[in-house]
């Protein structure tokens, strides 16, 4: 019996929020040493999406958004895409090198920061979920990518497709003294890892 | 008036002279544009998946490039179109993320959009003018039922009409 749409309730919804909150926290030390700055993150929404509502959230399809995009592999598979609009994308990347503003275009050593802060904060999101399921999970390196948030959104969209007809968001916000940076988590496993996932944390016969 | 009328993903519109269609930030997904230039008739999918037939979930047949086409063009037969002096344009297929082991199925899916598509419209024997397909930029295409202008803006890499 295949997992649908249906399966996915409140419960769950609850449980990866969960796992979001936790490695939020890690995530927010693994930062904070970084930069030697205090870092907190929350996890205020975990939501399910359709297509047509995803990029909605980002400020729509034409906005122009950096996606940070990992493969996960081991005993689940699936992917993790971890979006910022532009203003949020050069706020971390300041405070990532130290800088007080971020005028102008992002160039290499930007992106080179975004994909290190991706990397951060998926990899603490997966060992969080690692640990808490006792499941083998790893990450690829970071891809990243510039471009209209629905030209960006189409990939987890289309992956996404395949088993549901909606997306998995889990938002994120970081706040370091008065700066406060928005960021969307989309968690894509594939439809046998989700039932692994959730059956590991006991939710799912 | 000319209205511009939205097509969303995993969608299709068919319009009259003088409405046109959009797409905004299409990807991996592919924008077919099928249009009767006597009619003055377009048509515009936005595609996700190649073919319906491979996937369980295929309930929305917009979604996938061969059921997308076989609807699409009966509605614009519905509305007077003519499969004879049907043509079409298409754009998108990018593949936006890549990593270097050698990309996986799901990155390029875009490629694979792009194939299936040209596929099905050569065995309907419906020519295809022009296309902007590739590459790893999305683009938001606007397509005039006028004309059967299709115009391609993307984020760095211009602004054209194919």
């Amino acid at each position: 019996m295949g997992f649908t749409l249906e399966d996915m309730n409140n419960m769950y919804i609850d449980v990866l929020k969960e796992i979001g909150n936790i490695g939020s926290g890690n995530a927010a030390s693994a930062l904070a040493k970084m930069i030697q700055k205090r870092i907190d993150m929350d996890v205020p929404n975990v939501r399910l999406l359709s297509f047509d509502d995803v990029s909605g959230v980002l400020g729509g399809e034409e906005m122009v958004v950096a996606g940070i995009y990992f493969q996960v592999e081991g005993d689940i598979d699936g992917n993790i895409m971890f979006l910022l609009d532009i203003s949020s994308s050069k706020i971390l990347t300041s405070m990532l090198m130290g800088r007080s503003e971020h005028t102008g275009e992002l160039d290499e050593m930007d992106r080179s920061a975004l994909q290190e802060i991706g990397n951060i904060l998926s990899g603490s999101y997966i060992c969080s979920l690692s640990a808490l399921t006792g499941l083998n999970i790893k990450l690829s390196v970071p891809s990243l990518c510039i471009d209209m948030a629905g030209a960006i959104l189409s990939v987890p969209a289309i992956q996404f497709s395949q088993t549901f007809d909606k997306v998995l968001l889990i938002e994120t916000v970081l706040t370091e003294g008065d700066t406060l940076v928005k960021g969307n988590f989309f968690l894509m496993p594939d439809t046998d890892s989700f039932e692994k996932l959730l059956s590991s944390l006991g939710v799912y016969r | 008036m000319q209205n511009m009328i939205k097509v969303g993903m995993a969608d299709l519109k068919v319009v009259k002279e003088p409405d046109a269609l959009t797409t905004l930030g299409l990807g991996s997904c592919v924008g077919i544009a099928i249009y009767d230039n006597l009619k003055k008739i377009a048509g515009l999918a936005h595609i996700m998946l190649p073919d319906s037939t491979l996937i369980k979930n295929n309930a929305n047949k917009a979604k996938f490039a061969d059921t997308a086409i076989e609807i699409m063009i009966d509605e614009m037969i519905k509305q007077g179109a003519s499969m004879s002096r049907m043509t079409a344009k298409i754009t998108g297929g990018s593949q936006m993320f890549s990593f270097g082991n050698g990309s996986s199925d799901l990155m390029k899916i875009g490629y694979r959009n792009t194939v299936a598509t040209k596929e099905i419209l050569g065995k309907l024997n419906i020519p295809i003018l022009a296309e902007d397909t590739g590459g790893n930029h999305g683009r938001t295409i606007e397509f005039y039922s006028v004309n059967g202008d299709l115009q391609v803006k993307t984020i760095g890499h211009g602004i054209k009409i194919i």
